[in-house]
């Protein structure tokens, strides 16, 4: 395969960059483990393009941009930065940059105008200009009318939509920018890419901008890639993804056992990558075939249908990602869990919810909603932060009495029986709330204890748990030190302690590497085989895909529900033939006249 | 596109920069309500607790009379005790019960008149009277054996020139009382209160609302941005100066018109005196915001290295001098103690310029310690 893992440095003979990166180690200490946040790391940004830096939580990303502008001394290697040592000039690198941190400095206790103001000031914007310059950039983010607004007050999108325009005040030679979509809406996420661009075009600026969505890899004009602080290629991103033409299927099986198929498919040697998309399995190969090749040479007694697929940049990552660890001498592993079965018939209702509403105050978080799960389900609550559905999800789990409306779970009234239906779910939080302080071994014991499980039985599961989750070697590894990856399973873990037969997960897997992500999701549907309901509230459209049923939420109100490839089979157009599911996300909240940032 | 080849961001403070970070923390100042709070609300509540609620003043001390032999004299005596404001004398018939009215805390001393007292008090002019006082509070104990050993010696006197003959004790007690002539210890616990204030609000606002920066990741922001660390470190000092000003001139104006404590110095001295705290105050919160890393921790911090020594080692209300010597050396290592002794000669005592400049250099002292070594620590990185 020609993919350029190496040889990026003369690539463009003729161009200039503003930023080169060579050999640069970056090691911390977390507790008494070091971790080692860059490796050898060494890239260039051209000029007066968006180059993106990709890669999971933890890959060494924001470490990276805070080298860049000499906030972190680099352990070895060196940065230079608009032709200034990163490290030694810090101070002039600084004022010519632009940088946007993860969490913006936004002072929540000052409007709008007075964030404004106070960049401005610390720019050295002179006054003269600033009333054009404001003007402009209250043009270009839309938050003309919210000047007056505590910033406190603005939506999350809003948010960083300030941010940026408070790092664009005086424009930079350098724009930095830190996951600045990160729990942003779908909408405000396409304006502030939006906004980006403008800059790039109108103003010849250059960008460098980190993201852990690999969709977002196929909106730059070039990308880094970066997994546990080692780059891993840099290229145009189309580059990554031309490289796998012809290895990328759709594949639709016959009577509908897509989760047969999958699993069957992903323990194949030519398979690199088989995924869930709606009622299809998506695949990839190691070598490039024709389609009536896969149906001859995967016989793995699912028949199905097939045809060839565009290559996605996230087939290239996980491609990369998996020759990598091969070549380490660590190939995944996929481990099953198998779980028990649950009794009970598919065709069982074990969520009911009907004309559910939930006040606060004067404000309908949930402005009555109704929908029905069947056993062994996999169900997604979709919408972007706010949209209400972390308010049923908790209402779901017991956590907060509903104010009207009929809500059974596991055949239990919710406003009623409350400890009866909570025995029987498991509950995995967003972040996975764990104990920190904890060892892995100490979290399974303390939560199965919580559960009622003790004894043999308890020892049983703890054992089933560290075997099945490959969590033995990190028994007495305190849970807060752990790599995100190894979290989410061992949250996983935790919330299976008590085979419950609803499973629900918030969020779950946000940020986590694509290769982690796969394997979650490669769990849950086992979990679903054996008839375990599970419910996920998401605002990660891909994450939608993986759901057999789901319903989209805005500002309380359910929009619409179906089956992901319905969804996305309502926005349909000659324009655009094969929607994603961000696309019809998008066109679902414009239909509705709201504005998905408000 | 243009290549800017921006200079180091040399040469002096940015007045631009700096009104820009002092107008951000005073919009803040004024929308937080915490930080109203501690400036404002909590001097006028710890005044009135103190001012009004914490006495060390004996103050109507229910007194046991016990009077084995009632005669004339005795009910002098007695009734004497009855018009003193610092005690409410109860009778009782015998010593037993008085002292089970002792134990049972109904009472807290007990005056005990033989039945020797009228005889002595005609031979010889001196009749010996016995007192037994709860020890438990030392301090009450002792200013309530003060008491009654004055009203006695103020009785005899009185009894003996009534009858017209020379009192016949060894020494004759005369005395007066210089600063604070009705010993109300108002007056001196509201100066010293000032000082426990002012720490409150220099040192624990500021390393909050800094460690709170860092929190919320605004520091972040702010550090990238061409900002000067002196800048920033004056952003923070200037507003919280004027707020713990503010702070300030309410509690002197409520020591003043409220509890009518006298101020004898001038209001020069006090300002000059105040202000100098005030900046070492604030410096030690910026100090502490550099080693905490959390809100939490910052108040911690403060809490345990500003306010508590400032309360109990300053002499604001245990004196110093009756420390034990290890004790006494560490008090010097206390901001406060400088200042609460320059409000204290102030307020009681006036302008007594070799107290105030001796204390005020202590604290320029320390001043000059803090921003040295915050300067050396400052730095726009975040290693």
């Amino acid at each position: 395969m020609g993919m350029k893992t190496q040889a990026s440095k003369n690539r463009y003979p003729q161009d200039k960059y503003c930023l080169e990166a060579e050999g640069v180690t970056k090691n911390f200490l977390l507790g008494k483990r070091r971790v080692v946040a860059l490796d050898d790391f060494s890239a260039r940004v051209k000029e007066g393009i968006v180059t993106g830096l990709i890669g999971p939580d933890g890959a060494g990303k924001t470490t990276f941009m805070r080298l860049v502008v000499g906030l972190l001394v680099p352990d070895k290697g060196r940065v230079t930065c608009l032709g200034m040592d990163s490290t030694r000039d810090f101070l002039q690198v600084q004022t010519a940059v632009g940088y946007m941190p993860q969490r913006f400095g936004l002072y929540e206790d000052l409007t709008v105008q007075e964030n404004l103001d106070l960049y401005a000031d610390l720019q050295g914007v002179p006054r003269r200009a600033r009333p054009s310059r404001y003007r402009e950039l209250m043009k270009m983010t839309g938050l003309g009318p919210f000047t007056g607004r505590l910033a406190g007050r603005l939506s999350g999108g809003m948010k960083q939509k300030l941010g940026l325009a408070c790092t664009l005040i005086k424009p930079p030679a350098l724009l930095i920018l830190d996951e600045p979509t990160v729990g942003v809406d779908p909408l405000s996420r396409r304006e502030l890419w939006h906004i980006v661009y403008r800059q790039v075009e109108e103003e010849g600026m250059s960008v460098l901008l980190s993201t852990s969505y690999l969709d977002e890899a196929e909106r730059c004009q070039d990308v880094i890639l970066i997994h546990e602080g080692h780059f891993l290629g840099q290229d145009k991103p189309n580059v990554f993804s031309k490289a796998l033409e012809g290895h990328s299927f759709m594949l639709t099986p016959y009577g509908g056992d897509k989760r047969r198929l999958q699993e069957v498919l992903s323990e194949r040697p030519e398979v690199i990558d088989a995924l869930i998309l709606g009622e299809k399995v998506r695949l990839v190969t190691v070598d490039a075939m024709e389609p009536q090749e896969v149906k001859r040479q995967l016989q793995v007694g699912v028949e199905f249908d097939v045809h060839g697929v565009e290559p996605r940049f996230e087939d290239a990552f996980i491609t990369l990602l998996k020759k990598k660890r091969e070549s380490e001498g660590r190939p995944m592993v996929q481990r099953a869990i198998s779980p028990s079965r649950v009794a009970g018939s598919r065709d069982e209702e074990v969520i009911v919810v009907k004309d559910l509403k939930r006040r606060f105050g004067n404000f309908y978080a949930v402005k009555g909603i109704s929908f029905r799960v069947k056993r062994g389900e996999i169900f997604g609550l979709l919408g972007a932060n706010g949209a209400g559905k972390s308010t049923t999800f908790r209402m779901l789990c017991g956590l907060l009495p509903a104010s009207e409306g009929e809500l059974k779970v596991a055949g239990h009234n919710l406003r009623r029986a409350r400890a009866k239906a909570r025995a029987r779910i498991g509950y995995m939080a967003q972040r996975f709330s764990l104990y920190g302080g904890l060892t892995t071994y100490q979290n399974l014991r303390f939560f199965s204890s919580a559960y009622g499980l003790k004894g043999r039985r308890q020892a049983e599961r703890i054992g089933w748990a560290l075997e099945s989750f490959d969590l033995s070697n990190l028994k007495d590894a305190r849970s807060g030190t752990l790599p995100l990856g190894y979290k989410q399973r061992l949250a996983l873990a935790v919330a299976l302690m008590h085979e419950p037969e609803i499973l629900f997960l918030d969020e779950p897997t946000s940020g986590v590497d694509p290769l982690a992500r796969r394997e979650f999701w490669h769990h849950i549907n086992a979990l679903a085989e054996a008839n375990v309901t599970v419910m996920v509230t998401t605002h990660f459209m891909e994450e939608a895909e993986y759901c057999d049923r789901m319903v989209i939420m805005s500002q309380g109100e359910i929009l619409a529900a179906g089956t992901p490839e319905e969804m996305k089979a309502r926005f349909r157009t000659p324009e655009n033939p094969n929607p994603t599911m961000e696309d019809a996300f998008i066109a679902l909240i414009e239909m509705h006249g709201q504005e998905g940032s408000a | 596109m243009k290549r800017r080849r921006p200079r180091a961001p040399g040469g002096g403070i940015s007045m631009m920069r700096l009104k820009g970070l002092v107008k951000k923390e005073s919009y803040q100042i004024i929308r937080d309500p915490s930080s109203i709070g501690i400036a404002f609300v909590l001097p006028v509540v710890l005044l009135f607790i103190f001012g009004y609620g914490v006495s060390l003043d004996a103050q109507h001390v229910p007194m046991a009379m016990v009077i084995d032999k009632p005669d004339q004299a005795t009910y002098d005596f007695v009734s004497g005790f009855g018009q003193s404001e610092y005690f409410s004398p109860v009778i009782m018939n015998n010593i037993q019960e008085a002292e089970e009215a002792l134990i049972q805390r109904r009472i807290d001393g007990i005056v005990w008149l033989r039945g020797n007292f009228g005889r002595a008090l005609l031979s010889t002019g001196n009749a010996p009277i016995g007192v037994i006082v709860n020890g438990v509070d030392a301090n009450q104990a002792r200013i309530t054996i003060g008491y009654v050993t004055g009203v006695w010696i103020k009785w005899l006197g009185r009894f003996s020139m009534e009858k017209g003959r020379p009192l016949d004790i060894p020494a004759k007690v005369d005395y007066r009382i210089w600063f604070n002539a009705a010993v109300r210890s108002r007056n001196f616990l509201v100066p010293g209160l000032i000082a426990v204030i002012m720490t409150l609000i220099g040192a624990m606002l500021t390393a909050m609302v800094i460690a709170r920066e860092w929190e919320r990741g605004t520091m972040e922001a702010l550090i990238v941005s061409p900002v000067k660390i002196q800048e920033i470190l004056l952003g923070k000092v200037i507003p919280y100066f004027v707020l713990g000003m503010g702070g300030m001139a309410l509690s002197v104006a409520m020591a003043i018109f409220i509890f009518h404590v006298p101020l004898r110095g001038s209001f020069l001295a006090l300002t000059g005196g105040s202000a100098l705290f005030m900046l070492t105050a604030i410096f030690m919160g910026l100090l502490i915001s550099q080693a905490a890393g959390s809100q939490f921790v910052a108040g911690q911090i403060a809490i345990v290295v500003t306010f508590l020594p400032a309360f109990m080692l300053s002499g604001f209300v245990f004196d110093i001098g009756s420390m034990p010597r290890a004790i006494q050396w560490l008090t010097h290592l206390v901001a406060a103690r400088y200042f609460v002794s320059i409000l204290q000669s102030i307020f009681l005592a006036g302008d007594i310029w070799p107290i105030f400049f001796s204390n005020c250099l202590w604290l320029v002292v320390m001043g000059t310690v803090f921003i040295l070594i915050i300067r050396r620590k400052a730095k726009k990185r975040l290693e």
